[in-house]
């Protein structure tokens, strides 16, 4: 298992790499969460990270944008090396946007303003050309005629898809999505996961916690299983799902795809 | 989330009946749904009727007019002598201010009460509007002091009444909220020492009295002070309430901080906003709105505790309203004059009261999540 891990890590390590992981571990209190991660991700490439719960993947997407600290190792990301450095790791988070499971949209600003505020803010861009980037965005999720209401007056996958637009508004190079589709209704999970696909096909580099195994199979270059703090097996979609190499990549698979 | 539930099916809707909505069913719903609230509104409605007629004809009906003379007050004190009030009307407004120059704190509070109107509307919200009200303290600080503007100049220990309790405040309340504003992220702070002095701050402040800070303040912070240097008694008292207001104030904020969720952080975390830009436009905005009723309840007690004043000699509305007391001539009249400071007192408090609720309720209005 160990050496399929580092066999991978050594196959990806290339040096057009946009986020690298070298080594890293993470402790909550006594609790070993990240295990010896060695991850390196192409510009471009789209990576699902699946696995059952508990087993670290969300903390190691929110890692990459220093939502959560690691006590070891190292994280590159856009030629940034995360540390304790304030003015680093906003700078990386500039480049690196991020959907949550529960939206996490600012309730008190419009849709517009929501999308809005960190270019012109953050970006400093002017306010108009802010504007008028926001509703191109909002216009490719589909959402452009709400975007003068609040996010409490929108279903949750109209909010995730503002979600969505407001980080591409800072014109990321990187985006995470941290189970994007958990926190949704049946019927708004499309929606959502159609936003994703477009956004795949224009390039852009993808990190995607998500259960949903179709949207991995269509879209994802490399499919990760994590388990028990550890990368237990990366591969294509097709040879994961198909010809999965260790026992307990078999199991999770098995049970999330027996219905 | 908003609902617009809409009946598309076969069946007309129609109206509830009449045990549901209307006067009846109010008064069945709200006044006799159980045999405990039955009892309970009957016991109201038979003291009200012991209590009305009686504080009606002391009010009204047997009462002396604002143009009685003392001497038919003290024939019968079966009713209010309102006289009393117009008698000392100045006195109690103004205090011992010169008595031709009272139009000067006259014009001060309707400088106030301007002031603190336009700040209720949401569209003078904007940084201009500071330079407003520093233009509107400075017209005051000149129509108080005088001195300037050909107005001669009036001692502060000569101010008293209402323009002083609405000074003390106002401008308390004014500088007390950015301070609390900083007391409270920093009793938040992730940094170790600027938590502790907010902490320690805090909590040494709400654990001490008013009344004793006022002493402190007025007795022995000039102990600690050089020969030669005093500090005016009005300074003193007005530093008292900034510290004591800024501490009560602050807890109210975290309490607001604390009610917001942890994901509105990871969100401007994300969008790579710094720790201030963060505060100022994501975290504050929605903590404020949830501390305004704790705030309002603090603004509100701190506008009633500045007569505590009196303590250290200065003399507000409730000073004013005692000092008006010990003229022989009208000597007795408390009543009249409690009830008179007290509904002044309660205008503004029933003021502050309804604009944080209406406040609350436009803030929230849009943001139902």
């Amino acid at each position: 298992m160990a050496t399929t891990t580092s066999a991978a890590a050594q196959r990806q390590t290339g040096t057009d790499a946009i986020i690298q992981c070298v080594g890293v571990h993470k402790w909550y209190g006594e609790f070993h969460v990240l295990k010896d991660i060695n991850l390196s991700v192409r510009k471009g490439e789209r990576i699902v990270v699946c696995g059952p719960s508990g087993s670290g993947k969300s903390t190691l997407i929110r890692c990459i944008n220093r939502l959560e600290e690691h006590q070891r190792g190292q994280i590159i990301v856009d030629g940034i090396e995360l540390t304790n450095n304030l003015k680093n790791i906003e700078l990386v988070r500039r480049e690196v946007g991020m959907v949550f499971q529960h939206f996490n949209l600012f309730p008190h600003l419009t849709v517009l303003e929501n999308c809005t505020l960190a270019p012109i803010w953050v970006r400093r861009q002017p306010k108009a050309e802010a504007e008028a980037t926001a509703m191109k965005y909002l216009e490719r999720v589909q959402i452009a005629s709400q975007a003068n209401k609040f996010p409490g007056q929108l279903s949750g996958g109209q909010q995730q898809r503002v979600a969505i637009a407001r980080s591409l508004c800072m014109s990321p190079k990187i985006m995470l999505f941290d189970e994007p589709t958990s926190a949704l209704d049946p019927e708004m999970v499309k929606e959502v996961l159609d936003v994703m696909i477009g956004l795949a096909e224009t390039g852009m580099t993808m990190l995607c916690v998500t259960h949903e195994m179709g949207f991995a199979k269509s879209v994802a270059d490399r499919v990760i299983f994590m388990d028990r703090g550890e990368i237990v097996e990366q591969n294509t979609p097709d040879e994961f799902f198909t010809n999965p190499r260790s026992e307990r990549t078999r199991l999770f698979l098995s049970q999330i795809l027996s219905h | 989330m908003t609902e617009n539930v809409q009946h598309a099916g076969s069946l007309p809707d129609e109206r509830p009946p009449i045990t549901v909505v209307g006067p009846i069913a109010w008064v069945r719903n709200n006044l006799f749904n159980t045999w405990y609230n039955a009892l309970l509104t009957i016991s109201i409605i038979w003291l009200l009727y012991k209590i009305i007629p009686g504080l009606l004809s002391w009010l009204v009906i047997n009462a002396h007019g604002f143009s009685a003379p003392v001497q038919e007050c003290r024939a019968d004190y079966s009713g209010a002598c309102w006289s009393f009030v117009s008698e000392k009307l100045r006195f109690i407004l103004f205090g011992t201010f010169p008595y031709d120059e009272q139009w000067r704190p006259l014009l001060t509070i309707m400088i106030f009460i301007g002031l603190l109107a336009a700040s209720c509307d949401k569209r003078f919200w904007k940084p201009w509007f500071l330079a407003v009200w520093a233009g509107g303290l400075a017209l005051v600080s000149a129509l108080m002091w005088g001195g300037v503007l050909g107005l001669t100049y009036v001692e502060n220990s000569l101010w008293g009444g209402l323009p002083l309790t609405i000074i003390l405040s106002v401008v308390g309340l004014a500088v007390a909220f950015p301070m609390s504003i900083l007391l409270a992220l920093g009793r938040r702070s992730n940094l170790p020492g600027i938590k502790a002095v907010s902490v320690a701050y805090i909590e040494l402040i709400r654990g001490v009295p008013l009344i004793s800070l006022l002493f402190m303040a007025s007795v022995m912070l000039p102990l600690f002070l050089p020969n030669g240097v005093t500090i005016d008694k009005l300074v003193r008292a007005q530093v008292a309430f900034i510290l004591f207001a800024a501490a009560y104030m602050a807890e109210a904020i975290r309490g607001g901080l604390q009610a917001i969720p942890k994901g509105q952080y990871e969100a401007a975390d994300g969008l790579g906003l710094g720790y201030w830009l963060k505060m100022r436009k994501i975290i504050l905005p929605q903590a404020l709105a949830i501390a305004i009723p704790p705030l309002v309840n603090t603004f509100i007690s701190f506008f009633k505790d500045t007569s505590l004043v009196i303590i250290i000699g200065l003399y507000d509305l409730l000073g004013t309203a005692k000092a008006a007391l010990t003229d022989p001539t009208w000597r007795g009249f408390y009543k009249e004059a409690y009830l008179f400071i007290g509904l002044i007192y309660w205008v503004f408090c029933f003021f502050m009261s309804k604009y944080s609720q209406w406040l609350e309720k436009d803030l929230n209005r849009a943001r139902r999540r």
